[in-house]
C-alpha cells in the first residue's frame, strides 16, 4: 500500500536518509525545505529509487507567516489521499556556542530557528492532524537537550524545548488517535557536523534512519539512537550539580 | 578536520585533512583553487587513493541517482553512488551494470577513475565503455561535459585516469536488460596454465563471465590446481533468499593468512569446488560476483601490517608461459594467499588513455605484507611482467618501479596534458613525478 509522508527540512541528511527508506517502499513524499535547489535534487534522487509521488514545496522556517500557507500546500498535494500518514520535522542548526555567549543576536537567532519556528510550525500541524485523527508526528530534537551542558547550553536549550514541546503534544493527541515520537539522535556524521573529529559514538545517518523508521512505524516513543545514548544521558542527567560544574562536557 | 585514511590494503594509516563533498552544485566551488585528491569508498588497494598529509575530498556523499530511464536502462546519478546502490535500485527493474568489478562496495566515480573490469571483459570490456557522459570539474574552476563524442580527448584522459583529472561529480552509465538476479553457472578444474587457456577460450560462445581461482602453492613445475567458474544470466522467477552479512570484527595482531592456515584452506575450498565440478547451478548474483562483500571488512584479516595486491596482465604470444613462470616463483615464495585470481581479457579497445586491460592473461593475488622480503618478491614477478611486455594494475599498486609504470603505459605522454595540476596522489608523485 502506498503511504504518504510529509518531510519537513527535506534537505537535512537525517531527513533524506529516512526518505529513501520510504521512496524504496514506494511512498508518496512531500518535501519542505529552504534551498529550491538541493530539495530538486532530493527529489530525483527520491523518484529514482522508487517514490510514487515526490512533491517539492519551499519553506523557510524563519518565515513564520508562510508557514501556514506551506502546510496548506502540503495538504493539496495529496489531497485525494486523504491527508498524510506521517510527518517529520527534522530542521535545526548547531550554532557556535562561543558565538552565541559574545552575541545576544546569535543566541536569539540559535534559539528561533531551532525552538521557536518549531513550536509555530507543530501549533498548525497539530491541528491538521488533530483533524485528521491519525498518523504520527515524528520530531527530531537531540540528547544535548536533557541537560545544559557548558560546551553547547544555546543548542541544548533550544532542542529541551522542543522535547518538552513534543511530549506535551504526545500527551495530548494520544487520545485522538495521533502519534508523536520524539527522536533523539546522538552525534550524527553529517554536513552540520563535518567539522568535528569522529570517534566511536558518531553514527552514520542511514543507521539513525532505520531507528526512526521504526519509531515511526510503532509506539508512543521518546527514542534515543543509536541506542546507548539513553545510557549515556541517564548517567549525565544523574550527576548531582556539584560534581556536574567540575566536568568537562 | 584531520582524519587518519587507510586504503583496502591498509598498509598505512596517515592523516589526510578531510573534506567532505555533499552538494554537487557546490562541489565545483568547494575544490576550486584548492590542491588535493577526490576519494570515493576506499577499495583501492593501495595508494591511487590516498594523498598523506594533504586534501582528500571525500565523493562519497555526492550520492544522489538523477534520472533512470526504465525503457532504454540510461541512468544518471552523482559519482559518489556505489554499485551495491545502484545494483540495488536498477536490477528489480531488470537491469544490470555493464561491467561490475569483484566488490560492490566502489563508486562510480571510481569505477571510472580507475575503469575497473570484470569477469566479461571479451564481450563487456571495462566500466568505461559503458559511460555515455560524464561531469569533470576542475581546480581551476572549469567544468566539462564529456563522453565518447562529445569532448572526447578529456574523456578518454579520465577513464582510467587515476582521478587526476578532476572531480568526477556526475555520469550516466548505460546499463544491460538482465532477466533477474540469478546466475547459471559451472565449475571445471584444470591442471596448468594452458589447459585454462584453453578452458577459458573454449567458455567464451555459451558463457558471458568467466573467472578462475588458482591455489598458487599446489603449482610446482609447471602443474597448476585451479578452478575456472563460468556463468550466465538466467531467468529464474523465484525470490532471492535472505543472505546474513557477516563483518569481521578485529584486526588481529598478526596476519592470519600465513603458510599453513592457506593450506588448509586451499585444500578445503578447491576440493569443495572440485565436487561440484561439471555440474551447473544456479546462484544469486551476489556471491556469483562479490563472494568477498560477504563479509565485511575482511581486509582486517591481513594483521596490522595490511597486504598487497599484486595484479598484472600478460599479453600474447608469451602470455602462458610468462603466467606459469609468475605463479611458479609465487609457490617457491610461499607466501601466496587464499585469493589467487586469473582471467583472460579480450582485444577491445581501451576506452581510455591508461586502462588497465590489454589482451592476455590477467593475475592477480593478495600478498601478506612481510616488508622487504615481500618487496623482492615483485621485483622478481615484476620482471616476468617486464619481459612479456605487460603491465600492473595501479588500483592495486603500492609499490610498482617507475620503468614498469612507463613501459607498461605508452599513452602516459599524451595523459599528462589533461592532468588537473590541482590534484595528486601518493601514487601519482610515485609514478608520474608529481
Amino acid at each position: 500500500m502506498t503511504h504518504t509522508l510529509l518531510v519537513i527540512g527535506a534537505t537535512s541528511a537525517i531527513a533524506h536518509a529516512v526518505s529513501r527508506r520510504h521512496a524504496a517502499r514506494g511512498a508518496r513524499l512531500v518535501l519542505l525545505a529552504r534551498d529550491a535547489t538541493r530539495l530538486e535534487a532530493n527529489a530525483a534522487d527520491l523518484r529514482v529509487r522508487g517514490a510514487a509521488e515526490v512533491h517539492c514545496i519551499a519553506f523557510d522556517a524563519l518565515d513564520i507567516d508562510g508557514h501556514e500557507a506551506a502546510l496548506s500546500m502540503a495538504w493539496a498535494a495529496v489531497d485525494d489521499a486523504g491527508g498524510f500518514d506521517a510527518a517529520l520535522l527534522a530542521w535545526g542548526s548547531l550554532p557556535d556556542q562561543a558565538a552565541c555567549e559574545a552575541s545576544v543576536a546569535q543566541a536569539l537567532q540559535a534559539f528561533d530557528l531551532n525552538a521557536r519556528s518549531v513550536l509555530a510550525l507543530l501549533t498548525l500541524l497539530a491541528q491538521r492532524f488533530e483533524r485528521q485523527g491519525r498518523g504520527v508526528i515524528g520530531i527530531v530534537s537531540s540528547p544535548a537537550g536533557d541537560r545544559g551542558r557548558a560546551s553547547n547550553y544555546v543548542y541544548g536549550a533550544s532542542k529541551a524545548a522542543v522535547t518538552a514541546l513534543a511530549s506535551g503534544l504526545r500527551h495530548r493527541l494520544a487520545r485522538k488517535g495521533v502519534r508523536v515520537v520524539t527522536l533523539l539522535p546522538g552525534f550524527v556524521d553529517t554536513p552540520m557536523t563535518a567539522g568535528f573529529a569522529k570517534g566511536p559514538l558518531w553514527a552514520t545517518p542511514e543507521r539513525v534512519a532505520q531507528d526512526i523508521d521504526r519509531a515511526l512505524a510503532g509506539g508512543f516513543g521518546h527514542v534515543y539512537t543509536p541506542w546507548f545514548w539513553r545510557w549515556i544521558m541517564r548517567v549525565v542527567r544523574a550527576l548531582p550539580e556539584r560534581i556536574f560544574v567540575r566536568t568537562k562536557l | 578536520m584531520s582524519r587518519r585514511v587507510e586504503s583496502w590494503g591498509r598498509l598505512s594509516r596517515e592523516p589526510h585533512e578531510w573534506r567532505p563533498l555533499t552538494d554537487r552544485k557546490q562541489a565545483a566551488a568547494a575544490i576550486a583553487g584548492g590542491r588535493g585528491l577526490v576519494f570515493g569508498n576506499g577499495r583501492s588497494y593501495g595508494d591511487v587513493g590516498l594523498n598523506p598529509g594533504g586534501t582528500l575530498w571525500s565523493a562519497r556523499g555526492l550520492d544522489r541517482f538523477i534520472a533512470f530511464d526504465r525503457d532504454s536502462g540510461v541512468i544518471e546519478c552523482e559519482a559518489g553512488v556505489t554499485l551495491r546502490e545502484l545494483i540495488a535500485v536498477t536490477l528489480p527493474q531488470g537491469w544490470f551494470v555493464g561491467v561490475t568489478p569483484g566488490t560492490q562496495d566502489v563508486t562510480v566515480g571510481g569505477a571510472i577513475a580507475n575503469d575497473v573490469h570484470g569477469k566479461n571483459h571479451h564481450r563487456g570490456g571495462s566500466f568505461g565503455e559503458h559511460v555515455e557522459s560524464l561531469e569533470l570539474c576542475r581546480t581551476d574552476g572549469q567544468v566539462i561535459a564529456c563522453g565518447p563524442g562529445q569532448q572526447e580527448p578529456w574523456f578518454r584522459a579520465t577513464v582510467g585516469g587515476l582521478g587526476l583529472t578532476g572531480l568526477i561529480t556526475r555520469a550516466r552509465l548505460r546499463l544491460r536488460r538482465v532477466p533477474g538476479p540469478w546466475i547459471e553457472s559451472e565449475a571445471l578444474g584444470f591442471a596448468s596454465v594452458a589447459e585454462f587457456v584453453q578452458l577459458s577460450d573454449a567458455s567464451l560462445a555459451d558463457w558471458e563471465y568467466a573467472v578462475a581461482w588458482i591455489d598458487c602453492l599446489a603449482s610446482r613445475d609447471g602443474k597448476l590446481r585451479g578452478v575456472i567458474f563460468r556463468g550466465n544470466h538466467v531467468d529464474d522467477a523465484r525470490p532471492l533468499p535472505l543472505r546474513r552479512e557477516w563483518r569481521w570484527p578485529f584486526t588481529p595482531p598478526l596476519s592470519l593468512v600465513n603458510g599453513v592456515s592457506l593450506r588448509a584452506f586451499n585444500a578445503l575450498y578447491l576440493m569443495r569446488q572440485h565436487a561440484a565440478a561439471g555440474r551447473r547451478m544456479r546462484q544469486p548474483y551476489v556471491p556469483f560476483f562479490y563472494p568477498l562483500d560477504g563479509v565485511a571488512d575482511w581486509n582486517r584479516i591481513y594483521g596490522p601490517r595490511g597486504f598487497y595486491q599484486y595484479q598484472c596482465v600478460l599479453p600474447p604470444p608469451d602470455h602462458e608461459a610468462a603466467a606459469a613462470e609468475l605463479l611458479e616463483l609465487i609457490a617457491r615464495s610461499g607466501s601466496g594467499s587464499f585469493l589467487g585470481v586469473i582471467k583472460t581479457f579480450g582485444s577491445r579497445p581501451p576506452a581510455g588513455l591508461l586502462s588497465f586491460p590489454m589482451p592476455g592473461i590477467t593475475i592477480a593475488l593478495d600478498f601478506p605484507n612481510h616488508g622487504a622480503a615481500t618487496l623482492r618478491l615483485f621485483e622478481s614477478l615484476n620482471a616476468v611482467v617486464q619481459r612479456a611486455g605487460g603491465r600492473l594494475y595501479p588500483a592495486k599498486d603500492a609499490c610498482m618501479p617507475r620503468e614498469l609504470f612507463e613501459q607498461g603505459y605508452p599513452r602516459l605522454a599524451e595523459f599528462r596534458a589533461f592532468r588537473d595540476p590541482g590534484l595528486s596522489s601518493q601514487l601519482s608523485r610515485r609514478l608520474l613525478g608529481d
